[in-house]
């Protein structure tokens, strides 16, 4: 179906294209500076503002030797003149190597990789994919555990609407992982996601509660945000907001291999006094996504990194 | 006055195609469907004529034209169980069921509002998820739309 190499869904990429990516990060993180963009020109083009994305795939631009041109907010450009996505693309594609773009319409990315006959990275649409975020995840995963097989991946607090729990589950199916879903029965994972796991043999169990119990058989512990806009009844939402925030003593009979990671901005999900445990990464993950990024660069551009 | 079914048969068709055993509700539908409005031929309609499997059935009947298979198969997104005769001098020559096809191509629109489908000029690609149940999947903003909610561009 991939016309190019665009990168739009995690799911693009097979277990060994995912591995192959992890493994060119790491080589980006002994040394991240590699000229190997030189001479080339790449797009940044975000439809909706998205500072964090923006700037961490901007500095993995620079730090490979490449130039950037585009825009950092849509109502800066053409398609507020009501030109088509298909426009801007096809235009944009006449000048660069790359586009990396982020739109605030599902599917946006797809479609764009179908009329581009340069490649795309989607750095989020809508409330669809973001296979960077889940990169950046997964390469997390694979360093702070020395592998992907076999690990207790628990997921907290929004898994309905929470794309990047969705994304994760797909992409870590390859790897034979028993998952626990932790969530408030407004905010639990969708059946279709169990289907897929049933169908695959992948064992999950679902949980209310967020116990130590859970909490000290888990090799990640994966928090989200449990945001009161998603609830439709707010009396819901008061009686758990707290349920599902992480403190530090709740942590003191987990595994020695456990890390915490979240997808940033966290609010109150994770008590500040974690922090400073040991078994928290969310902001050296938050620091992976320039190597995640790096190295999904270099495999849509077809480059090669040896060591 | 309501025509019983073997009153519509007395126009017997000399050459052409007759679809059966649409849900009433969805004659008009299949109708705009299969562009019958833009063919010149003789077309002969029933509606809520008396059917013992589905309850109220509509029968198009339209004179010296055939259809392609992908094209009829289109139509089971709205009628399942429709019954495809194909008349070669006053007999059926070949009867037909219809079955969803693994991709519906620009026939239906995304239920999503926020679907990039349903903001720019394009056309709309759905994959068939569930033939059975009919669940079909947008590519592009990946959200599975159920029997219940699809509805025609
Ligand atoms: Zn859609």
């Amino acid at each position: 179906m991939r016309r190019n190499e665009s990168l739009v869904s995690i799911t693009d990429y097979s277990k060994e294209e995912i591995l192959e990516v992890l493994e060119t990060a790491k080589l980006f993180e002994k040394n991240p500076n590699r000229r190997v963009l030189d001479g080339k020109v790449i797009a940044t083009l975000f439809f909706e503002p998205s500072t964090r994305t923006r700037l961490s795939f901007e500095t993995a631009v620079n730090r490979l030797g490449g130039r950037i041109i585009g825009f950092s907010d849509a109502s800066t450009t053409s398609s507020t003149k009501g030109e088509t996505l298909k426009d801007t693309i096809i235009m944009v594609s006449n000048y660069v190597d790359l586009i990396i773009m982020r739109h605030y319409l599902d599917g946006a990315a797809r479609y764009a990789s179908e009329v581009s006959p340069k490649p795309i990275i989607n750095a989020g649409d809508g409330s669809n994919q973001h296979p960077s975020q889940t990169m950046l995840d997964l390469y997390s995963i694979y360093k702070t555990q020395g592998t992907l097989e076999n690990l207790n991946i628990t997921m907290v607090g929004d898994l309905k609407y929470g794309r990047t729990v969705h994304s994760l589950l797909m992409a870590m199916s390859h790897f034979h992982p028993t998952f626990h879903f932790v969530a408030p029965d407004e905010l639990k994972m969708p059946e279709e996601y169990k289907i897929y796991c049933d169908k695959l043999g992948i064992a999950y169990t679902e949980h209310h509660d967020f116990t130590e119990e859970i909490i000290n058989q888990a090799d990640i512990l994966y928090m989200t945000r449990v945001q009161r806009e998603r609830f439709t009844d707010l009396m819901e939402y008061e009686k758990v907001k707290n349920i599902y925030t992480l403190r530090n003593a709740m942590l003191e009979n987990s595994k020695p291999n456990l890390r915490i990671l979240h997808p940033l901005p966290r609010v109150n999900e994770i008590a500040y006094d974690v922090d400073n445990n040991p078994k928290a990464y969310y902001f050296e993950q938050a620091k992976n996504g320039l190597y995640a990024r790096q190295a999904i660069i270099c495999k849509v551009l077809g480059i090669k990194i040896n060591d | 006055m309501e025509l019983s079914d073997k009153e519509l048969k007395v126009a017997a068709l000399e050459n052409g195609t007759v679809i059966d055993h649409i849900p009433s509700e969805q004659l008009f539908k299949v109708v705009s469907l299969l562009h019958l409005d833009r063919i010149d031929k003789n077309i002969t309609i029933g509606n809520n004529l008396c059917s013992k499997k589905i309850g109220k059935k509509g029968i198009i009947k339209i004179a010296d034209t055939y259809f392609k298979e992908d094209e009829l198969n289109k139509i089971a997104i709205l009628a399942p169980n429709a019954k495809i005769n194909i008349i070669k001098n006053y007999a059926v020559i070949s009867k037909q069921t219809v079955s969803l096809p693994d991709e519906l191509r620009d026939i239906i629109r995304c239920a999503n509002p926020k679907c990039i489908t349903n903001n720019e000029p394009m056309p709309t690609v759905f994959d068939v998820i569930d033939k059975e149940h009919i669940v079909v999947k947008c590519r592009y903003c990946e959200q599975a739309i159920a029997k219940e909610e699809i509805k025609l561009k």
